[in-house]
């Protein structure tokens, strides 16, 4: 089989809708605009949550009757899906003689309809809305992309928290090795409501709940960083030291730190979440970029976007290859090494 | 599991047998309970009382018992366990129990539709009514599929990569398949793999939603006059394991898998293709791949929820895949008996395959009062003994995620 290449990147994010809108950000190196999300209460003052939200409406998604009801998880999945396949190659899947494999990486999911639905079955569950459930189910951004194109071939949904795109990567390329697609779409998208996003304020006061989704179109032999490896993840473990997992998982990448190694890293600003990827990474030669101190922390779909942007620095020339690494919440640190051979 | 640009991939499969498997259902906690239960043809189906069921359309489900606490967990961990991981683990055990493991290194890969939804309910309640924090965090923590899945690894003494498949209601088939592979391509000797789902009251009330339950609570899968399914819970775990391993540890095996083969039907979100055109490419493909042909398919394990859409797609499904042989194929479905169990379903069907190849015996489609005229199989509408050398189980979940495996009882040297 040829070398498995990432032969196209999508984002969707609060810097705007598309991967220009996120590099024009990340270099002017200025975070996009608090918004605020505001729970009204029956005692007692508003719940306040400030956040990050993805700016305006989408453009240029395809008028398809699957997007017509999905809430905005789905949205975004398919903006950055459609910009990581690119016109062309579309074109080419809608002929039927392309076989495109789908993976969805999530942490959260469909939180707006799932706390609608919810809400309406607490109010009165003979009156919950059936047009909601479907759309609460984890993999229905995923199914949304394969009938969006059209594609029977293999589609899946992993769950985890922030680094788990890295698996869905590495089983992309199982599929790609096997000869199950032609082509493998890895999306992680991520949306936020006031419980999810309450809910990680209860970890740090400093975090900014975020959303958006990063896509990475992985293809044998097309233009483009290879993916030159994607180590097991390393388990975290309660009271393990965490920057000892980040070291483990970096050797086990085969990445080699020459100065001209490009480092994405997961920090997100939060010093006390942060102290285990300033310990692993401290005498690090090359550039380093960490694009959730911008961004927020949208979990998986973060993760993506560092992905994202690392192949957009290495097309600009500006590294020769890139470690991106995610340390995720409570399940494991991981990663990917891309670049030329 | 990694990957390596410069490794060479194993495209040369090995043959891989199931070493361990372990079930809890509503039918009862272990092999044996399950075997005994569906060999007398008994349903398993009671009042749901873990929430408030008063104003739904239905108030009964296949609710699983279990017990209080665990020896081998400590107090903590079980107490900060939720009721699907709980199934699971006991369930994971016994598959490990089964296959002459006490814990060790190896990949896990489950399958989950619903996750931890009953603490994130209580999350969402306390949100709305309390103006307290207290106890959120916990909550927010143990909601998650991965925090839950790595405490039950750390109870069974399991370290490996965790893999969480969410396709719905083939998820538990689907890890099992991805299990397959893993091993059958030398990427692992040894997986535990299965699925689980407990019930909530999200997900009660989004089938209640949708009219999708059975109003009277008794699924009919394949009865013409069917109206609906039934939810239920537990768990479904496996150890697949190359059979080399398997030998030089002089493990016994319920049986080879044989085959896995996974679509994507892009009909709808929540209904399958009129025709099961995603189901008959998963079972041509899985025969194919297991160098079989249908007539040598002993017994199918049918995804027969009860509902008329997916039952109808289903039969239409296996009458184009099995061409003139359809009368020959056996065929049930044992939702009609512990209900659906969503994401663990593909899993416990699948160990309920192993019971019907270990004992001989088949499992029945019960309470059918007048079989529907798309039903051109035999639908085995009691529990028969039989001979049973090799089964097969389809599932569909919303999404349209459809999975077959295949299973063959291997004669003993």
């Amino acid at each position: 089989m040829k070398p498995i290449a990432i032969a196209g990147t999508g984002a969707v994010s609060p810097a705007g809708w598309g991967v220009p809108a996120l590099m024009e950000m990340l270099d002017a190196g200025v975070r996009p605009p608090l918004s605020e999300l505001s729970r009204e209460r029956r005692d007692g003052p508003p719940v306040v949550t400030p956040v990050l939200r993805v700016p305006g409406a989408p453009s240029g998604l395809p008028r398809n009757p699957r997007l017509r009801r999905v809430s905005p998880i789905s949205k975004f999945a398919a903006a950055a899906a459609i910009e990581a396949l690119g016109p062309e190659r579309i074109e080419r899947i809608a002929t039927g003689d392309f076989r495109l494999g789908v993976i969805c990486s999530l942490m959260n999911g469909c939180v707006n309809y799932s706390n609608r639905f919810f809400g309406e079955v607490v109010s009165d569950p003979s009156v919950a809305s059936p047009i909601l459930f479907p759309e609460t189910v984890f993999n229905a951004p995923s199914s949304h992309l394969s009938a969006m194109f059209a594609s029977t071939a293999p589609n899946d949904t992993l769950l985890g928290d922030g680094a788990e795109v890295f698996t869905a990567l590495e089983l992309a390329a199982e599929w790609l090795q096997r000869g199950d697609c032609d082509g493998v779409l890895v999306v992680a998208p991520e949306e936020i409501d006031w419980l999810s996003a309450e809910a990680l304020q209860l970890y740090s006061d400093h975090y900014v709940p975020s959303e958006g989704a990063g896509a990475i179109y992985l293809e044998p032999g097309a233009e483009g960083p290879l993916l030159l490896s994607v180590p097991d993840p390393v388990a975290l473990v309660p009271g393990g030291d965490r920057a000892a997992a980040l070291e483990e998982l970096s050797a086990a990448s085969g990445a080699s730190d020459d100065g001209r190694t490009l480092l994405a890293d997961s920090r997100t600003g939060v010093p006390r979440y942060d102290d285990p990827e300033n310990r692993a990474f401290a005498s690090w030669q090359g550039r380093r970029i960490s694009v959730k101190k911008l961004l927020g922390e949208s979990y998986g779909a973060t993760s993506a976007l560092q992905l994202v942007a690392a192949v957009a620095l290495l097309g600009r020339k500006e590294a020769d290859r890139a470690l991106v690494t995610a340390l995720g919440g409570n399940e494991q640190a991981a990663g990917c090494w891309i670049g030329q051979k | 599991m990694a990957f390596h640009a410069d490794h060479e991939f194993s495209s040369q499969p090995r043959p891989v047998v199931i070493s361990g498997a372990g079930i809890l259902t509503s039918m009862g906690c272990g092999l044996d309970a399950n075997a005994a239960g569906f060999r007398a043809g008994r349903t398993a189906f009671r009042p749901v009382d873990l929430f408030d069921v008063s104003r739904q359309r239905v108030g009964t489900a296949g609710q699983a018992e279990l017990p209080d606490s665990l020896p081998y967990v400590p107090r903590k961990e079980w107490a900060r366990m939720d009721r699907g991981t709980r199934m699971a683990l006991i369930s994971a055990r016994e598959a490990l129990e089964t296959a002459g493991l006490s814990g060790g290194e190896m990949p896990v890969i489950v399958g989950t539709s619903a996750i931890a939804m009953p603490v994130g309910e209580k999350y969402y309640l306390q949100a709305v009514e309390g103006t307290s924090r207290r106890g959120q965090f916990l909550r927010v923590e143990t909601y998650q599929a991965q925090y839950q899945m790595t405490a039950m690894m750390r109870a069974l003494g399991v370290r490996g990569p965790l893999r969480i498949i969410s396709n719905a209601c083939a998820s538990g088939a689907n890890a099992i398949g991805h299990a397959y592979q893993m091993v059958s391509e030398g990427k692992a000797e040894r997986v535990l793999a299965g699925g689980y789902d407990a019930l909530s009251q999200l997900v009660f009330a989004g089938f209640d939603s949708l009219q999708a339950l059975s109003p009277s609570g008794i699924p009919r899968p394949f009865d013409a006059a069917r109206d609906g399914l039934a939810i239920g819970e537990g768990a479904g775990f496996v150890v697949v394991e190359s059979l080399d391993a398997a030998r030089a540890r002089n493990a016994d095996s319920f049986g080879s898998l044989l085959a896995y083969a996974a679509a994507t039907d892009i009909h709808h979100l929540t209904q399958p293709h009129p025709e099961g055109d995603a189901a008959l490419g998963t079972m041509t493909r899985a025969t194919r791949q297991a160098g079989l042909e249908p007539e040598q398919v002993d017994y199918i394990n049918s995804h027969g929820t009860g509902t008329p859409l997916n039952d109808v797609a289903e039969a239409r499904a296996i009458s184009r895949w099995a061409g003139a042989a359809t009368a020959k194929i056996r065929v049930s479905s044992t939702k009609s008996s512990i209900g659906h169990l969503l994401g663990g379903a593909g899993s416990v069907e699948s160990v309920l395959c192993l019971l019907a190849l270990r004992d001989q015996f088949l499992p029945a489609s019960l309470s059918v009062r007048e079989v529907d005229p798309v039903v051109e199989f035999d639908l085995v509408q009691q529990p028969r003994d039989a001979r049973v050398k090799v089964a097969l189980t389809n599932s569909f979940g919303f999404g349209g995620a459809n999975a077959t495996l295949i299973f063959r009882k291997e004669d003993q040297a």
